[in-house]
């Protein structure tokens, strides 16, 4: 796009000349009109801070949370069969897609042969995983999935190596909304082989 | 030997030592709280003693049992004796500077006649001048102390700023003295209690408006605060003559500052805006109408007053504007102020010549 030669300031030696001396005028270089507008500027803001204090950005956390995404990646739980037992069959696709490598599979023989294999040890190091939610893509059972869980802190790092059994029960006795699932909603079981899910 | 005498005069000075140490807890906590509204977030709010916060006042009590618990480290190749004596120097100074700062009128109670400073020298200002130029000592001395570069750079800067200022801080008030004719504060203030044209209080800012101007500049020079804190100025040298101390040595350090900050905004109220005065009521006046004690505390909520608001500039400035460059900083002491003190001066003594 040309440029509109009418839009276009020449500036001349003269003109440069006085822009600066402008800015050094010895009024300017007292700083004075510049700082009480700036004082201007503070004392306004902090007025308007102390009388509407709910409108600053501060999350007061203990008391307020963060309104995260319903698709949050916290920490992982298995999910459990009817009986009680995990889901999980043991295949380490998990172990394997994880970039991490977080994620610890002892497989054993079930006795059901319905179900073939179930984990003997199931244990993610927290510590390592990075949250990125791989596992819970590469089960092909739906048993691990995330919840919005974050608040994890601990005083020893053992805290951190989560087994089977806290995996599976951890949710028992802290009230978490599920956070990154596999699927939304139902599967629908008819449009797996057409691919499109 | 007159004990009652020495009782009144050690009970002032306990009184003033014990408010000016108790402001600066409140002065920390104002900074704190004050820069968390002016930059939109809410600053220390959390610590309670039994749930109780009080706007968050608590705080300051938690950092001082932080600063007496803390590990008192003297770092290797230091020397020690300076490394210990440089807070003391600079506190000293800081502590004793309000001695000679008047609080209320002098009051008459049963028969004996009380003045409300500390101490009243005939050489008043001249005494806080000597003292606030004895403080450079304590940071050039910490800064060379703590075998550190950035602390040797502070302290370095900071000689040259204190004396660039010292020179602006004496000529500015020089206006002052020549119209109220003494140097004695007490006097000073006396002066200010005069109207001009029957209407304008005979404040200094009204008679000397360019030195209070230049005197306020000096004096943020002086107690190295924003904008012109180069000793410290923790973007460039961590935090200048006091990065290697800890525990209560650096909160000593902290004091004083914050001391000569008090001391700063004291000396304006004293000299530029009638001190204890209140604007339209004569002392004498006051006396007779409420005696001589409620006066006395009438008078010493004027000032306080004052001084508030002048110690809450000091917070409001320090948030409002960048630090100076060096050069600009001795461009600014040398090129501008110094001149226009000196003008003033002149101006000054013209005007009192022909009038």
């Amino acid at each position: 796009m040309p440029i509109d030669p009418r839009h276009v300031k020449v500036l001349k030696a003269d003109d440069i000349i006085r822009e600066h001396a402008d800015t050094q005028a010895w009024w300017k270089r007292l700083y004075l009109p510049a700082v009480v507008m700036g004082l201007g500027v503070t004392l306004g803001n902090m007025i308007r801070n102390l009388l509407k204090p709910g409108g600053l950005p501060t999350i007061r956390y203990p008391e307020e949370r963060r309104d995260y995404g319903h698709r949050f990646r916290g920490r992982h739980y298995l999910k459990k069969r009817p009986s009680g037992e995990p889901r999980c069959v043991a295949c380490m696709m998990c172990a394997t897609a994880c970039p991490a490598d977080c994620i610890y599979i002892v497989a054993g023989e079930h006795p059901d042969p319905a179900i073939e294999k179930y984990p003997v040890r199931f244990d993610i190091d927290g510590l390592r995983c990075i949250m990125c939610g791989y596992c819970v893509d590469a089960c092909p059972e739906d048993a691990i999935a995330m919840t919005r869980e974050y608040e994890w802190a601990s005083y020893e790092r053992e805290d951190f190596i989560w087994d089977k059994e806290y995996l599976l029960n951890w949710r028992d006795e802290k009230i978490v909304e599920d956070g990154y699932q596999p699927y939304e909603g139902e599967i629908d079981k008819s449009r797996m082989s057409r691919g499109t899910l | 030997m007159d004990w009652t005498g020495v009782g009144i005069s050690l009970l002032k000075a306990f009184l003033v030592f014990f408010g000016v140490v108790n402001t600066v807890p409140v002065l920390v906590w104002a900074e704190r709280r004050g820069s968390a509204f002016i930059q939109h977030r809410l600053g220390p709010n959390r610590v309670n003693i039994g749930g109780f916060t009080l706007l968050g006042l608590v705080q300051p009590l938690a950092d001082v049992v932080k600063f007496v618990w803390k590990e008192d480290y003297v770092p290797a190749h230091a020397n020690r004796a300076f490394y210990v004596l440089a807070p003391v120097l600079l506190l000293v100074p800081a502590a004793m500077t309000f001695a000679v700062i008047p609080f209320a009128d002098d009051i008459v109670v049963a028969g004996r006649q009380i003045t409300m400073q500390v101490a009243d020298l005939n050489i008043g200002i001249l005494y806080v001048f000597a003292l606030a130029s004895l403080s450079v000592y304590g940071i050039v001395l910490a800064g060379w102390a703590s075998n550190n570069k950035y602390s040797l750079l502070g302290g370095i800067r900071s000689s040259a700023q204190m004396i660039s200022y010292e020179l602006a801080l004496g000529l500015s008030v020089v206006g002052i003295l020549m119209i109220y004719g003494s140097v004695q504060l007490d006097d000073i203030v006396h002066g200010q209690g005069e109207h001009l044209f029957g209407f304008l209080p005979k404040w200094g800012v009204v008679t000397q408006p360019l030195a209070f101007i230049l005197f306020l500049a000096a004096v943020f020079a002086e107690s190295n605060r924003l904008p012109f804190d180069l000793p410290e100025a923790e973007n460039e040298l961590v935090v200048g003559y006091h990065t290697e101390y800890s525990a209560m040595k650096f909160a000593i350090f902290f004091m004083a500052e914050y001391m000569a900050m008090v001391t700063g905004a004291m000396l304006i109220v004293t000299l530029f805006f009638g001190g204890w005065q209140i604007p339209w009521v004569e002392s004498a006046e006051l006396q007779a109408a409420v005696g001589a004690i409620p006066a006395a505390l009438l008078q010493l909520g004027s000032f306080s007053a004052k001084l508030l608001f002048f110690l809450w500039l000091f917070i409001w400035v320090r948030w409002t504007l960048p630090r100076f460059r060096y050069d600009q900083l001795m461009r600014l002491g040398w090129k501008m102020i110094l001149p226009l003190a000196l003008a003033n001066v002149f101006v000054t003594g013209l005007v009192l010549y022909f009038t």
